[in-house]
């Protein structure tokens, strides 16, 4: 039993949240919004080459092969930056799943290029336009299809960084696979990514409002001196706190694939959504009107929480797989780090 | 990360589960701050658990201990919440002042302190708040002068819990003249010293749980001071680390009340209110959310990271969920939820309510969830004063 992430583990996540820093700040990604871009090739191809996209895919398909936890880092700082690029629905779920399907399939063998997914629970395929292929769910088989073979239609999502697209397909000719645990796979790392990029979304809404309230004085004083202030960011604190260790252990535990790897899994969405709510608005609040403007980040975040928190299962959803496994199996201090058939 | 127990570790888990399913009074035991009979039937608990070496696991063998890690006393409190094992009389004691005194005591006083703590022979109570001092510790008025090497206590200590039967006190004192964080110490005295007074104090419950105590010209061997003079600002703040940060609730507590809060609702069956199903799911989140946050700790603290203002933000989670939990029980009882033990029809479902009314207490001890938002705000965002 040992909760601590690997030197290479923390290097990596290290890794991602300095490259986000330097390519993925808030003026860059203002600019990029200014000039409508999509993505940033730049930025991307640096993603792809310092390994991002290559977290989950086995060796065999030329990544690394690394697991869950590894990339769940990566997703929290891609969320910490609000990252535009689709690193996370295209390496974190899109690619593990191709690669589940056939390791050696070519699209794998270029990682500038993105691949993007349409599950059923998720009605709307984010950056269809710009992918390579899109990977599409239909009675729990996959079809690839390319953007050019079906009907894109773009969806205004409230983030102006989401690119959401209805995709009009037909389920024809014979599917890559019809094994329908592939699409529950790709619904928990979905799942599990998205509260991730919660929890780095929930951090940096905290972490700009602390800045904010050093120096924004009110009363001849900095409002951060206000007990009302701090409460309001100290209990968005206490909520990140507690929804990381339940992703980081939902990540390790991904792989049981069984009724408490799953409950866990919802866990984490469930609540890193409200910790990135909670946050998001606290730090709204912090801002006073500024934070309601366009010209502070807030909005920005506030934004993918929602979007994020609605995404790959809402609330509802994954209550009810908690219920689930509260109902089908026994629960108890002996049953913390239960599995099947353990 | 391996989220595994290794093969030692179950074999620990056997264990431990073996020995407690052969010991655990059947019977609950009456409780420890209702009567002196109560009290005394868990100081007699604490010995069997010492006799089987199970008092204190995590401690040194040199004191009575296993000198075991803290996931291995992790799991210990696992199987010791799931046979529903009697309260620690001994608690504040074993979980509190004993880090402390192996952190900060000579290598005399841990061995004159710790075995008979590990028995249940001295039982102790920590004695710190006062009338004018409660959040503001600092404030506390009770004074040590050293006369000699004898150390002579005034003042008038409150709400300390089991002083009313226990047998000794730890207590914050200050050199006479001193102001704030200097000059204060931590001071060992028996409750039954000469000086000492006794008085105690009823709960909400109606128990007796905590006392009063006045002192007058009570006079301990010097030994008897933790650290040195004037370092026990810096001594009370390591405890109040260990208090808030994760030895004085363990996870399995919350674990086992949300397991029975679940399978509570499923007997209800088709009867059964999904509103309050969400809260029971919330329940158990919360109880596993403070469970693997624990561990994550206890991982970090292992190789050799220290607690620090993160402390404050489990002992905010712990006593809310605590609440949350047993409000929700409440709920699911419906009418009868206000029965006490007393009541005939409340024969097996009293504990929540009782657990109810303790978990109350929740966010004003240890440092109330304001100070601890206070201290979270200040030293872990760095915002200002
Ligand atoms: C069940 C129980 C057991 C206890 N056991 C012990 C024990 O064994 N030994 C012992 O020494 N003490 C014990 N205590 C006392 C406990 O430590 C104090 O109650 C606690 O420190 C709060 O102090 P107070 O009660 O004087 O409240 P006060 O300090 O008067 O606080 C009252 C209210 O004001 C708020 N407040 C105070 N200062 C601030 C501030 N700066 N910012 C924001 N809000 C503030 C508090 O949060 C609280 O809500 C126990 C208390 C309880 C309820």
């Amino acid at each position: 039993m040992d909760f601590r992430f690997t030197d290479d583990q923390l290097m990596m996540a290290e890794t991602a949240r300095k490259l986000f820093a330097a390519t993925a700040s808030s003026a860059q990604l203002r600019a990029m919004l200014a000039k409508e871009e999509a993505r940033d090739e730049a930025r991307w191809s640096t993603i792809a080459e310092t390994g991002l996209t290559m977290i989950l895919l086995p060796e065999m398909a030329g990544g690394l092969g690394l697991g869950e936890v590894d990339f769940a880092l990566t997703a929290e700082a891609a969320g910490y930056a609000w990252l535009p690029e689709p690193l996370v629905e295209s390496a974190g779920i899109a690619a593990p799943l191709l690669a589940a399907i056939n390791p050696s399939h070519e699209l794998l063998s270029n990682t500038a290029r993105s691949l993007a997914i349409g599950p059923a629970i998720n009605p709307y395929v984010a950056d269809a336009d710009t992918a390579a292929a899109l990977l599409l769910e239909h009675q729990g088989a996959t079809y690839l299809r390319h953007p050019g073979e079906v009907k894109l239609t773009r969806q205004q999502s409230l983030d102006p960084f989401r690119r959401l697209f209805k995709v009009e397909w037909e389920p024809s000719g014979t599917p890559l696979s019809r094994d329908a645990a592939l699409w529950r796979d790709a619904l928990d790392r979905g799942a599990l990514f998205a509260a991730a990029q919660c929890t780095g979304i929930a951090q940096r809404a905290i972490d700009i409002a602390v800045e904010y309230a050093k120096t924004r004085e009110q009363f001849g004083k900095p409002i951060g001196s206000y007990q009302a202030v701090k409460h309001l960011l100290a209990n968005a604190q206490v909520a990140v706190q507690f929804a990381k260790p339940v992703i980081h252990a939902a990540a390790a535990s991904c792989a049981q694939r069984d009724l408490f790897s799953r409950a866990r899994i919802s866990h984490a969405k469930i609540i890193a959504a409200e910790a990135a709510d909670l946050a998001t608005r606290a730090s709204l609040q912090v801002h006073g009107a500024m934070g309601y403007s366009w010209e502070v980040d807030v909005h920005f975040l506030l934004k993918r929480a929602l979007a994020l928190s609605a995404t790959w299962g809402g609330p509802g959803f994954h209550r009810n797989r908690v219920l689930t496994r509260l109902r089908e199996a026994p629960a108890g201090p002996e049953y913390g780090f239960a599995r099947a058939g353990v | 990360m391996d989220l595994n127990y290794t093969k030692a570790q179950q074999n620990f888990r056997l264990e431990a589960r073996a020995w407690l399913t052969a010991h655990v009074p059947a019977a609950p035991l009456p409780h420890f701050d209702a009567t002196r009979e109560g009290f005394e039937a868990h100081r007699a608990w604490e010995r069997t658990m010492h006799q089987g070496g199970w008092s204190v696991v995590s401690w040194p063998e040199e004191y009575g201990g296993r000198g075991l890690d803290l996931i291995e006393w992790l799991i210990f409190e696992e199987e010791y919440y799931r046979v529903a094992a009697p309260g620690r009389v001994n608690q504040n004691g074993i979980c509190l002042l004993a880090p402390t005194l192996m952190e900060f005591g000579t290598a005399e006083q841990k061995a004159r302190f710790l075995p008979p703590m590990a028995s249940g022979e001295e039982i102790w109570a920590q004695a710190w708040s006062e009338p004018q001092a409660g959040s503001d510790l600092a404030h506390i008025r009770a004074t040590v002068i050293q006369d000699g090497d004898q150390l002579v206590l005034n003042g008038h200590k409150i709400w300390s819990s089991r002083a009313a039967f226990a047998d000794w006190g730890f207590g914050l004192f200050r050199t006479p003249g001193s102001e704030r964080h200097k000059g204060m110490s931590l001071v060992f005295f028996p409750l039954n010293a000469p000086g000492v007074t006794v008085n105690p104090i009823r709960k909400m419950d109606g128990h007796i749980g905590f006392a009063e105590l006045f002192l007058e010209n009570v006079r301990v061997p010097a030994f008897n001071r933790l650290g040195d003079d004037g370092q026990g600002w810096h001594i009370c703040m390591a405890t109040a680390g260990f208090e808030r940060g994760l030895l004085l609730r363990s996870p399995a507590r919350y674990q086992q009340a949300a397991a029975k809060l679940a399978a509570h609702y499923h007997a209800q069956g088709n009867d059964a209110d999904p509103a309050l199903g969400l809260e029971v799911a919330r329940a158990w989140m919360n109880a596993e959310a403070y469970m693997l946050t624990i561990y994550a700790m206890s991982s970090r603290l292992l190789s050799g990271g220290k607690i620090g203002p993160e402390a404050s933000t489990n002992k905010i989670f712990w006593s809310e969920l605590d609440i949350h939990l047993h409000r929700t029980a409440l709920a699911l009882l419906g009418a009868r939820a206000e029965l006490t033990s007393a009541a005939a029809e409340a024969a097996r479902d009293h504990d929540w309510l009782d657990g109810y009314i303790f978990s109350l207490a929740g966010p004003i001890y240890a440092g109330s969830n304001e100070i601890q938002r206070n201290i979270i705000a200040e030293r872990m965002l760095g915002l200002p004063r």
